[in-house]
Order: C-alpha cells, then sequence, then structure tokens
C-alpha cells in the first residue's frame, strides 16, 4: 500500500500527469504529512518565491432572489419573502467606494437568478460602474450568465461579448459545485449542467477573459467524483489556459435543504494538497478561510495553496450557511508572515502591486 | 531516515530523533525557529506512532466548575469574578451533586471539577462535594482541583500540601488536572497571573501527588507574552520532574483566548496555525517521558485537533460538556462535542478511535 502511494507521489513531484484512479487513491492516502510534502514541493516549483499572495475586493450580492434555490444554498429567497432584495444603486455605489477607499482593486458581483432582471440590467449597472471608477469588475458566475442568454434568447457567447463591452474583466468560478451531473442533479437540480459550466468558461476565455474555478465538496459526492471535477477543469484548461486560478472549499451544511455536516479539517487539506497535485497546468491554488477560518488557512499554505484568496469586505452566502469566519487584512499579513511567506497584495489576474514586509 | 530530511536545516534533529535520542533546549528552539511545518510534523508523528501506533484516544467526560470566585484574578483569565460581581456564583453541594447525578445515564467515566480560590470555601466543603459526587456516580474518575486550588485549601488552613491531598484522596479525588501551570518562567507570571502560585510551588504539588500515588496531567498555557525559549523551558522542567516521579499521564499544550481578559488591551493577536501545530508537534519531541499529547478541541478548533493527530497529538480529550472558562475568554467553538462526532473525526482522519478513561485503561475500541 505504502509503495502504491510513494509511486504516485513520485510520478506527480517529478512532473508527470496523475490519472483519476491516483487522485483517487492519493484522497485516500493515510499519510497526511507525506501529501502535504507532494503538494508543497509541486506548489515551490510553481511559485518558488516564498510570496503568499490576495486580493482586496468586496463581494456584493445584488440579489438574494433567486429561482435556481440550489438544496446546499443558505443564501437565496423567494420574490415574496419579507427578507428578499434587489441593491439599489445607491447602495451598490457606496460598497464601491468603501472598497477603493481601503486599498481595493476588485467587485466581485454575484447574485441569484432573479426571474424578472433582464440582460439590460446588468449592462447598465457594468456600464454606470465603469463610468465612475476604475475597478476590477470579476462578475457573474456561469449559471447567471446562462440564466440572462435565456432571458434575453441570446447565445452565450453574444451575452458574454455584450457584457465584456460594457466593463466586465473577468468571471469568478461560482456555481461549478461538483461538475458531475449526478451530484447536480441531487443537490442543485435546477442548476446548469457540467457541460453548460464549462461551454461558459470556454467562451468566456475565447473573448480574453479569464476565470477562476470552484470545488464545493464533503456533501454527497463521491472521490471518483471530486477527482472527475478536477480532471475536467484540467481538459479546459488545457484547451484555453484561461483559468487563473482552483478555488477548492467546504459545503457548509448550516441553514440549508441538504443540511448534513461539512468536510472535517483532514478532508480539506488532503482535498486541497490532491488539486495542486492533478491541476498541474493552473497556476494558482486558493485557500479558503473563509470555510476554514484562519488557522487552517495558513496551514493550507503547505498544503498546496499559494494564494490566501480575497480579503472580502463583505462576504454573505457562506455566512447565510452559519459561519462567521472574519478575517482582517491585518490578521491576514500577520498568517503569512508567521508562515515563514512575504505577503503580497495582487490584481485578480495575478499581478502584485504591493508587498507588505 | 527520511529522504527528505537529509537536505533539511533539521537533519541533525531528525537523526537525534530516529536514533531515539534525548533532545537539547537548543533542539527545541531550533524546531520552533524552523518554518518547516511538515518535516516537524512528521518528526513528530514518528515518536507519535512509536509511543501510541495508530491510536486516538478520547474521553466521555463532564466539566463543573463549582465557582468563578477568584482571589486571584489573574490576568490571563475571564471566567474569575469578585465576589460582589452580579454574575458571580457558587455552586452549592447539592447543586453539583444534581449535576453529578444528571449524567448517570451518559455513561461517563471522568468528571473535571475546577473553580476559583473563593475564600469561605473550605476544606470541608471540598471533601463533601467529592463524597457526594463519588455516591452519586462510584465508577466515575474524580479528576478534581488544579494544583492552585489543592496549594490555596493548604494555606487557607495551614496544613501541607500533603495533608490536604490525602484528605482530598480519602473523600473520593482520583486524579490532579494539570491546570494553572501556564508558563513555569517567573518573569511571565508577573504579568499574566501575578497572584498565582510559582512554577516550583505547582510542580512541588504534582510531585507530591504522584508520591501519594496519583497520576495527574500537566498543561502549558502559550501565545502571549511568554518567548520560544520559556515554552522549551517549562517543557524541560516538566520533563524533569518526570524523570522524578514518572507521575504525568498527558500533557496539553493549551492556546491562549485574549478576549474578556485584562491582557486583551495588550493587543495580543491569537496563536496561528502554524504555532499550534508545532507546539504539539515539539512537545511531543521534547517530552519524550510523558506517553500522551492532547489537543484540547475546545482551544484549538475541531478541524485543527483532528489534523493534530499527525502532528504528535494522540489525544482529543473529550465530550466535554458545558465547558465555561475558554469560551467566557470568547472561544466560539460549541461547548459539547457529541461522541459520535468525536469518532468520525478520528476516523476520518485515518486513526483508530479508543475511548479511555483518565488512566488511559481502554473502555471501548470498536466504533
Amino acid at each position: 500500500m505504502a509503495a502504491d502511494f510513494e509511486y504516485i507521489i513520485n510520478k506527480a513531484v517529478n512532473g508527470e500527469r496523475l490519472n483519476l484512479e491516483e487522485g483517487v487513491a492519493l484522497l485516500s492516502c493515510p499519510d497526511l504529512t507525506l501529501l502535504g510534502q507532494a503538494a508543497n514541493i509541486v506548489k515551490n516549483k510553481m511559485h518558488p518565491e516564498k510570496i503568499v499572495t490576495f486580493v482586496i475586493d468586496r463581494n456584493i450580492n445584488y440579489t438574494n432572489i433567486c429561482q435556481c434555490q440550489c438544496k446546499f444554498c443558505a443564501f437565496y429567497r423567494k420574490k415574496d419573502d419579507s427578507d428578499a432584495y434587489v441593491i439599489s444603486e445607491d447602495v451598490l455605489y457606496k460598497k464601491i467606494e468603501e472598497t477603493l477607499s481601503v486599498g481595493g482593486t476588485t467587485v466581485m458581483i454575484q447574485g441569484g437568478l432573479h426571474p424578472d432582471l433582464g440582460l439590460n440590467y446588468y449592462l447598465n449597472m457594468l456600464r454606470s460602474i465603469k463610468e465612475r471608477y476604475n475597478i476590477h469588475i470579476h462578475s457573474f458566475s456561469p449559471p447567471e450568465i446562462v440564466h440572462m442568454a435565456e432571458n434575453s434568447g441570446l447565445p452565450v457567447k453574444e451575452v458574454l461579448k455584450q457584457l465584456k463591452d460594457a466593463g466586465l474583466d473577468s468571471l469568478p468560478g461560482g456555481g461549478a459545485e461538483i461538475l458531475v451531473d449526478r451530484v447536480r442533479k441531487k443537490i442543485s437540480p435546477n442548476k446548469i449542467g457540467w457541460e453548460q459550466w464549462m461551454e461558459v468558461m470556454k467562451c468566456a476565455h475565447s473573448l480574453g477573459m479569464k476565470s477562476t474555478a470552484t470545488m464545493m465538496f464533503g456533501h454527497v459526492e463521491t472521490l471518483e467524483e471530486r477527482v472527475m471535477h478536477m480532471i475536467r477543469v484540467r481538459d479546459l484548461q488545457d484547451e484555453t489556459g484561461g483559468f487563473t486560478a482552483f478555488i477548492p472549499w467546504s459545503y457548509q451544511p448550516k441553514n440549508t435543504e441538504l443540511g448534513g455536516e461539512t468536510a472535517t479539517g483532514v478532508d480539506y487539506l488532503k482535498t486541497l494538497a490532491v488539486s495542486r497535485l492533478i491541476l498541474d497546468n493552473v497556476p494558482n491554488i486558493q485557500a479558503s478561510w473563509v470555510t476554514q477560518g484562519a488557522k487552517m488557512g495558513q496551514v493550507a499554505l503547505v498544503f498546496g495553496a499559494n494564494d490566501f484568496g480575497s480579503t472580502m469586505l463583505e462576504e454573505n452566502v457562506v455566512r447565510a450557511a452559519g459561519v462567521t469566519n472574519r478575517v482582517p487584512l491585518e490578521e491576514i499579513i500577520r498568517c503569512i508572515k508567521d508562515a515563514g511567506y512575504i505577503p503580497a497584495q495582487r490584481t485578480p489576474l495575478y499581478q502584485i502591486i504591493k508587498y507588505f514586509e | 531516515m527520511e529522504e527528505v530530511f537529509r537536505q533539511s536545516e533539521l537533519k541533525d534533529i531528525a537523526e537525534k530523533v530516529y536514533n531515539g535520542e534525548r533532545l537539547t533546549r537548543e533542539d527545541g528552539i531550533k524546531l520552533y525557529q524552523s518554518n518547516d511545518l511538515l518535516a516537524i510534523g512528521r518528526l513528530a508523528n514518528y515518536v507519535r506512532e512509536k509511543k501510541n501506533g495508530n491510536r486516538a484516544y478520547f474521553i466521555v467526560n463532564r466539566h463543573i466548575n463549582h465557582t468563578n470566585i477568584c482571589e486571584n484574578r489573574c490576568q490571563l483569565c475571564a471566567f474569575g469574578r469578585d465576589a460582589d460581581d452580579p454574575k458571580a456564583y457558587v455552586l452549592s453541594l447539592d447543586e453539583i451533586e444534581e449535576k453529578a447525578r444528571s449524567c448517570r445515564s451518559e455513561k461517563i467515566s471522568e468528571i473535571h471539577i475546577v473553580g476559583g480560590l473563593h475564600p469561605d470555601l473550605k476544606l470541608d466543603y471540598y471533601l463533601e462535594m467529592l463524597r457526594r459526587v463519588r455516591k452519586a456516580l462510584p465508577d466515575v474518575i474524580i479528576q478534581s482541583f488544579t494544583a492552585v486550588e489543592v496549594d490555596y485549601l493548604a494555606r487557607l488552613h495551614n496544613l501541607r500540601v500533603e495533608d490536604v491531598l490525602k484528605a482530598l484522596m480519602d473523600a473520593g479525588l482520583d486524579s490532579l488536572p494539570g491546570g494553572g501551570a501556564e508558563i513555569f518562567a517567573p518573569r511571565v507570571r508577573k504579568i499574566i497571573c501575578d497572584k498565582k502560585i510559582s512554577g516550583e510551588r505547582w510542580l512541588e504539588v504534582h510531585k507530591t501527588a504522584h508520591r501519594l500515588g496519583m497520576r495527574t496531567n500537566a498543561t502549558m498555557l502559550y501565545g502571549h507574552v511568554e518567548t520560544i525559549e520559556e515554552r522549551i523551558d517549562h517543557m524541560l522542567a516538566l520533563r524533569e520532574a518526570q524523570d522524578e516521579t514518572g507521575g504525568f499521564l498527558t500533557f496539553i499544550p493549551l492556546a491562549f483566548h485574549p478576549q474578556n481578559t485584562q491582557l486583551e488591551s495588550m493587543n495580543i493577536s491569537r496563536t496561528t496555525g502554524f504555532d499550534d501545530l508545532k507546539t504539539y508537534a515539539v512537545s511531543r519531541l521534547m517530552l519524550d517521558n510523558i506517553d500522551h499529547i492532547k489537543a484540547y478541541w475546545v482551544l484549538t478548533g475541531p478541524k485543527l485537533a483532528q489534523v493534530s493527530l499527525s502532528f504528535g497529538v494522540d489525544d482529543l480529550d473529550g465530550t466535554v460538556v458545558e465547558e465555561n472558562i475558554a469560551h467566557d475568554a470568547g472561544a466560539d467553538t460549541d461547548q459539547y462535542m457529541p461522541k459520535k462526532k468525536l469518532i468520525k473525526m478520528i476516523k476520518a482522519a485515518g486513526r483508530q478511535p479508543v475511548e479511555r478513561d483518565t488512566m488511559y485503561n481502554v473502555l471501548g475500541e470498536v466504533f
């Protein structure tokens, strides 16, 4: 048994590509720090400079009204719920100004699939932001793009083109959950299938927009399905090279229809390490302090992660699922330094703009 | 030796560990100064598996805090109160007996009772408490009263520590918990607990208990004003005492929580994940004569506690039930961990869950 793991790990460390079975085997490897060392070696080869990056940004959720109503989600509301909302322009601008005032470079605008908001709503939003502010707009995950395409009767590519012309800079990797339709039918039956998710990303990449890819794990998926998700991301990356980062985070069960328990710390670190080993063509792996807390986020830095994600001045979706990890910028910088790395603020496209030495 | 250590700054230390040699003060400091967390973890894991195999222990226990009124009012503490504080309380003997009775159905194997230094609670109160708890729970191990409380009772009654301990044992006391050790260095104690007994006195109480046949635990509260050197010296003092008596069962590093304590204004940050895991691993490597290293999930959080099972830890404490002391200091963990969840956590880490009693007798290992 031990020899098998060593064989697979040596393969990965020597830069050979791992297949599905090998990824699954590593996820069940009982030697946690061995996996960490392998992921750490691979990470150090890709990022030899001892720097850990992060982005200063804000999540803005323009609406919580959503017709998708996924079973794992605690954020969505129905139109007539008393706490359903659509954000006003004034509030949107105020949030952007607050972001800029603390050195933020980016807003990640995402929302529910609101049945009545047409494509023009999104185009106007983008144009009105770009008219007023110099800020990177990293917004609208594939399910929202498909929703806009369906509501407007336009093809996905045309929607993306219009969004880009109106000011959209890049796409967040949300809505990926697990990119296997068996799982999606169970946890998000009304959401786009995995191929459609990929199609949106492929179109975005072909238009010159970069994106990230996320993975929400630790619910009903098997280990095979988890690795399959990674391999599907790797396949598209071979084609387009458009993914900047992979962001695995664990399902948060509180206040959701799906319920159950969250993945353990060991499961998180193993999944992170295996994603570093499988995704040989994706440059960055993000630690998720939002779902794991600052301590585990820091430990993730020796299990394959080279990026601390975003400072998130505001986060609503995970918070709705009962997790209230708040990590201010100083704390992120302290964690990175304490682990022996140089903290650096980056843009959403991973250009470093400021070191914190 | 594993390949990874051949080029490592920790090569010499690794060699010693694999040869079973004792580490020095300098080795301990060097380990702490290294950022090679995974290498330190692997070394600690080697020792951990040599001592405890693949087992991960837990206990089904319950905490009772009989009073929060405390004369010491240590700067590090968010639990202690003055007698006239509206939140001050003392549990009556009836209330304690009731709490003990109420856990009859939970199949606990240990009851853990600690409290403040209350000037009006005399030895009689403690002896009667033990007798009643013993009667309510005849088969349960009573692990109660830190060295600080024992010393206080001795001084209150002008008795020798040995006599107080003998009286407590006669009334039913089985074991002393490891609290009150903090950091032994006088410099540190002056800042974080200026009225508390000295480190020497703490060790003296435990060694006395050991000589009377009791097994006890030892703790270290870290992550406040102490230096790395002071942490290592703390471990070395325990190692020396253990060489003398062999009475310590477990070493429990405790991460300091500053919220609501008098130290909060010093702007002390919570310990990092690296610091927690390093501290578990370094203590596993330094304390070659103490069998068990425990991660107290209440302070570390369940996720990191689970991860620590690969960093030298072999014990996750227990179900706890009604944790007050850490929660008054802002701990955001639950106050209770169901046995089922503990077992699941241990299994998910690839370890064999073993339910133990205070003395590490195996109560169950088929889960």
